[in-house]
């Protein structure tokens, strides 16, 4: 059995749970604590390890969504979480521009542990006050080629576009890349 | 669509870009601790501003300006009542006490001025109503924004390094027993003055910046200017140790063999598309 894996980060409660519940055919493993800190406390209880949800794909061949932990104080396990990823999610809260500067950080800091495609995730677009993404790119400085994509983790076909927009962007990446030489 | 958020977590420098960029007209109104401003952009350009504490009447501001004395502003004041200040400004160039373009740069002027003190400020609640337009008695000009961007962005890089340097409001300060030599050349501007009085162990920096009306990153500079001069130290929390460096892991599907990648990559696409 062939296992693969991809990560989905953000800053706490950007959505990550909820996106990895809607596709994943088990319930999603969460290690969920109570929050000690003062400023967490948006929610009665947060990831503070990790999630992570499985799609199988075939007899073969298993998806694994990992969850990281939102929280800065466990940004140590993000460089664990993201060896061997096929590629990664950021989702960042639309209604929420204090995040945005995190969400950057967090963006950034994956993209140094692992060169590989990414999407970025524009959740909570149907909240009130949900910024537009065009405004989201400017504000989060991507560039017009990185897919910032509208997003509600909690509905599936969402979901499910927001994943497969970062496999065709893997796939483009493997199509662009040069058969190695052979001596 | 409100654009809604703390200046803490997005800056103005940040804000002003989008506005630009996206070439926006709409009224920011920003409320901080002591005062509220509100900004009018049109087309992505700076068009009116006011705050909430001072006259924002064109006489005001041209008093403001210092071209008006104080008699002439009470003696206009006590006789423009209901005239706006379109109406005022076309009487003030008819009558020849000042040109169309005086009046404009010193709203000019007084708009920046407004709008550079936002940068002060790291604390405050904004919101962005995109069409709403200035009163219509209010005159506009329109001001490029890239300079002030350019400034907010200088700004913030020297609070960046002020928050370095001196990195929490909570810490109390204290003059140092045996200040250096130079001390008997020291000159301190105004605003040091104001401070100097309350350096006492006992009174944080944020109760020193309440009380002597300073916004954290003037706070922050005059402190950090006093103890530069070595006349004052700050009691210091323990500072976090730093982050490992990342490293790279290689992708699984691009180091392996690329037609095998992209079978792999198939399956898993039709996978989702069914769920």
């Amino acid at each position: 059995m062939q296992t693969l894996k991809m990560v989905v980060t953000g800053p706490f409660n950007a959505g990550k749970t909820e996106f990895i519940q809607s596709v994943s055919e088990i319930d999603v493993v969460s290690t969920e604590r109570k929050i000690s800190s003062e400023i967490e406390r948006i929610k009665d209880t947060t990831t503070v390890a990790m999630d992570f949800g499985r799609i199988t794909i075939d007899s073969e061949m298993t998806l694994y969504l990992f969850g990281t932990p939102g929280q800065k104080r466990f940004d140590f396990m993000w460089e664990i979480l993201s060896e061997g990823m096929l590629g990664f999610v950021v989702i960042i809260d639309s209604s929420r521009p204090e995040t945005f500067r995190e969400a950057r950080k967090i963006l950034e800091t994956f993209r140094a542990y692992a060169p590989t495609p990414y999407v970025v995730a524009a959740n909570k677009q149907d909240c009130e006050d949900a910024w537009e993404v065009e405004d989201m790119r400017i504000a989060l400085r991507l560039s017009p080629e990185i897919k910032l994509l509208e997003c509600v983790a909690t509905k599936k076909n969402s979901v499910k576009e927001v994943l497969l927009e970062l496999l065709y962007s893997i796939l483009a990446e493997l199509e662009s890349v040069e058969p190695a030489l052979v001596n | 669509m409100a654009i809604k958020g703390n200046l803490h977590d997005f800056t103005l420098t940040q804000l002003l870009n989008l506005i630009n960029l996206a070439h926006k007209t709409g009224t920011l109104v920003v409320e901080g601790t002591n005062d509220s401003v509100e900004v009018f952009f049109s087309n992505g350009k700076l068009a009116y501003a006011q705050t909430g504490e001072e006259d924002n009447s064109l006489v005001g501001i041209l008093h403001k300006s210092e071209l008006l004395s104080a008699n002439q502003y009470r003696g206009i004041k006590a006789n423009v009542n209901g005239m706006s200040d379109k109406e005022l400004g076309l009487l003030l160039i008819n009558a020849n006490y000042f040109s169309q373009q005086e009046i404009l740069n010193s709203l000019q002027i007084h708009f920046i001025d407004v709008l550079k003190r936002l940068f002060t400020w790291m604390e405050g609640f904004f919101q962005f109503e995109t069409d709403v337009s200035p009163p219509e008695d209010k005159i506009t000009v329109r001001v490029n924004l890239e300079n002030l961007i350019l400034e907010g962005s200088r700004q913030a890089q020297e609070l960046e390094h002020l928050e370095e340097e001196i990195p929490s409001l909570d810490i109390g300060v204290k003059f140092v027993d045996r200040p250096g030599a130079n001390i008997a050349n020291l000159k301190l501007s105004q605003t040091e003055w104001k401070v100097i009085p309350y350096v006492d162990p006992k009174n944080t920096l944020s109760q020193i910046a309440k009380v002597t009306d300073l916004a954290d990153f003037e706070i922050r500079q005059v402190i950090y200017s006093l103890l530069q001069a070595g006349i004052i130290e700050l009691v210091r929390p323990t500072t976090p140790a730093g982050e490992p460096p990342p490293k790279r892991i290689p992708d699984p599907i691009v180091k392996g063999d690329k037609e095998e990648g992209k079978s792999i990559l198939t399956r898993i696409i039709n996978r989702i598309r069914k769920l």
